[in-house]
């Protein structure tokens, strides 16, 4: 079984988020981490190899910083990495990158292709669905469990308030929702090992991609207005308990 | 030339989203402003009543796509359906709620159009050009990005509870038009084998106005009973922080934080949450914070609008019987 993995680095949940001169993220001294979904299905990819044999190829696009996270998910596990790096990417949206994966991934065997159900970062989550309509393949989003039988899959899947099942046959892609598994960390063993893995890096013209056609544009970013510390309510519970719902009805007014 | 904000409307069992209302709402004053129509786009079974709500909600077209096939939500079908509406429409803009559909829908029907999509927005303007734009948050809410687009349709997924719902006029009228399901079958791929919703009393998460939350400070699955006393109290939904989830007394779909769902409920009573960057991610747009927790120097207070310093097993059971009282007046 042929499994790619889609992954992206992301800002470490940690981080504080500011803006540089010209009004862009900075991420300048950032901590860089795998997006936390993201690992749910590198863990999941390398489990169904594991039970089913077959080679996991992880796929990222990013700066040369990202090299890292795709060495990371060598790690854990996976046998190969393909890194799409190019100062080009900065000029993509969504639409254009789903475009450039689907070029990468239809050189690379797949049954199964998996990614987080969102990135941390800029939360869109887009690209794994459409990279399923790029390569006209099925894909079912925030899975919680998956079962793979020959060339089938059931999936479970998160949806508001429930649950749903989902058959499909490969190839397709699903988007990893944590409850999916319990990623584990990579081996001292596994990271010597990775470092013999093959990590090959392309960029968007050794894909036969030139200036970015935009679809949607980002004018500017901002920041939210601080919140600031209100009333601390004093008194012996019962007072402070009294006194605040007064405060929501005749204050407030939210109750 | 493109005419129309079109609205993808979700409904289950002829049960209208209350983020669809949300949407109508917004796009109807939009209209009202630009000149534009508001056309909504309902699909599913024997749906043909939903018509007169959604004509009362601000759409001036209603357009009823009503199969068996679409009975369910499933990527391909309304794909495959939507497409072709969309093409033949030709709108400005495509809202859909940034629902479980509605994050699964709108990507793959971008990606099919060929066309940029904001996801989750919180905000949506028009500028002198009546260009719409849209603000979206970036990093769980600690950051924002301003979009737009100058490829018709912009389409653009709204974050349930960003537009307040405005009261249906029942006089108002709708051309509404039915179409066929033209579903291709390279679009029937995934089938779905079962849906299991469970039935709740509390309102969904994202789309409550309220929504009691409880952190490490609960000690114990246990214990949650006192904030689903207090939440049934005030018709509120129940949360968790990760710390909660990650002990394993509440299950992921309860969490709130950057690793969890984002909220904006207009009041979120925090109760023995510590206030981690995580947690205030995901949370931190509500409209008002009140925290209850024993630590005077939690973080939860820097960003509460009302703080009760206190052990919250004593002070909980006591705002539910406050509460009581404020609803039986």
């Amino acid at each position: 079984m042929n499994i790619v993995v889609f992954i992206k680095q992301t800002f470490d949940t940690e981080a504080k988020i500011v803006l540089d001169a010209s009004g862009k993220i900075d991420a300048n001294g950032v901590n860089l981490i795998i997006n936390p979904y993201d690992e749910y299905a590198i863990e999941e990819g390398i489990r169904l190899k594991e039970k089913h044999g077959g080679e996991v190829t992880v796929v990222s696009m990013g700066g040369s910083r990202a090299q890292e996270a795709v060495r990371t998910a060598l790690a854990m596990g996976a046998d190969k990495g393909v890194l799409v790096s190019d100062p080009g990417l900065e000029n993509t949206d969504e639409f254009g990158r789903a475009q450039i994966l689907a070029k990468v991934v239809a050189d690379i065997p797949h049954d199964i292709i998996l990614a987080g159900r969102i990135a941390i970062d800029d939360g869109a989550s887009q690209i794994a669905v459409r990279l399923a309509e790029a390569l006209s393949i099925p894909s079912v989003s925030s899975v919680i469990k998956l079962e793979v039988a020959g060339t089938q899959a059931t999936a479970t899947r998160e949806i508001d308030g429930g649950t749903e099942l989902i058959e499909v046959s490969f190839p397709a892609v699903f988007t990893a929702q944590k409850g999916l598994n319990d990623p584990r960390y990579p081996s001292v063993a596994g990271i010597m090992k990775a470092k013999k893995k093959p990590l090959k890096s392309l960029t968007l013209a050794d894909l036969g991609f030139g200036a970015g056609d935009l679809k949607m544009v980002i004018n500017q970013y901002s920041l939210p207005t601080p919140r600031k510390a209100g009333r601390k309510i004093d008194g012996e519970p019962a007072q402070a308990a009294s006194e605040l719902a007064k405060l929501l009805r005749e204050e407030a007014k939210v109750l | 030339m493109a005419k129309g904000i079109m609205i993808i409307v979700e409904q289950r069992n002829l049960q209208i989203r209350k983020v669809s209302l949300e949407l109508l709402s917004e796009a109807r004053k939009i209209a009202d402003q630009t000149g534009e129509s508001v056309v909504a786009v309902v699909l599913g079974q024997g749906i043909d009543e939903l018509a007169p709500t959604l004509a009362a909600s601000g759409a001036d077209k209603v357009i009823v796509i009503d199969d068996a096939k679409l009975a369910e939500y499933s990527t391909g079908a309304y794909t495959s359906v939507l497409n072709k509406i969309i093409r033949k429409e030709e709108p400005q803009a495509v809202l859909l709620g940034n629902t479980a559909a509605g994050k699964d829908l709108a990507p793959r029907l971008a990606q099919r159009l060929g066309v940029g999509l904001a996801s989750d927005c919180t905000g949506m303007e028009i500028d002198s050009a009546n260009f719409l734009t849209f603000k979206r948050p970036i990093y769980a809410g600690k950051a924002f990005a301003h979009l737009t687009s100058n490829v018709r349709p912009i389409m653009a997924t709204i974050r349930p509870n960003t537009f307040p719902v405005t009261p249906p006029d029942a006089a108002r009228q709708a051309e509404v038009v039915k179409e066929v399901a033209d579903i291709d079958a390279a679009d029937l791929t995934a089938i779905l084998k079962e849906v299991a919703v469970a039935a709740s009393k509390r309102p969904e998460l994202t789309e409550a106005n309220i929504i009691v939350s409880g952190g490490r400070g609960m000690k114990g699955p246990e214990n949650y009973s006192i904030l689903e006393d207090l939440a049934d109290v005030i018709g509120a939904a129940v949360g968790a922080s990760r710390a909660a989830v990650d002990s394993g007394w509440k299950e992921h779909k309860y969490q709130v934080g950057q690793t969890g769902k984002t909220v904006a409920p207009t009041l979120y009573i925090a109760c023995g949450i510590s206030g981690a960057i995580q947690h205030l991610a995901g949370m931190g747009s509500s409209k008002f914070i009140v925290a209850i927790n024993k630590d005077p120097e939690a973080n939860i207070f820097n960003v509460a609008d009302y703080g009760i310093v206190g052990d919250l097993f004593e002070i909980v059971p006591l705002l539910t019987e406050e509460f009581k009282k404020l609803v039986n007046e």
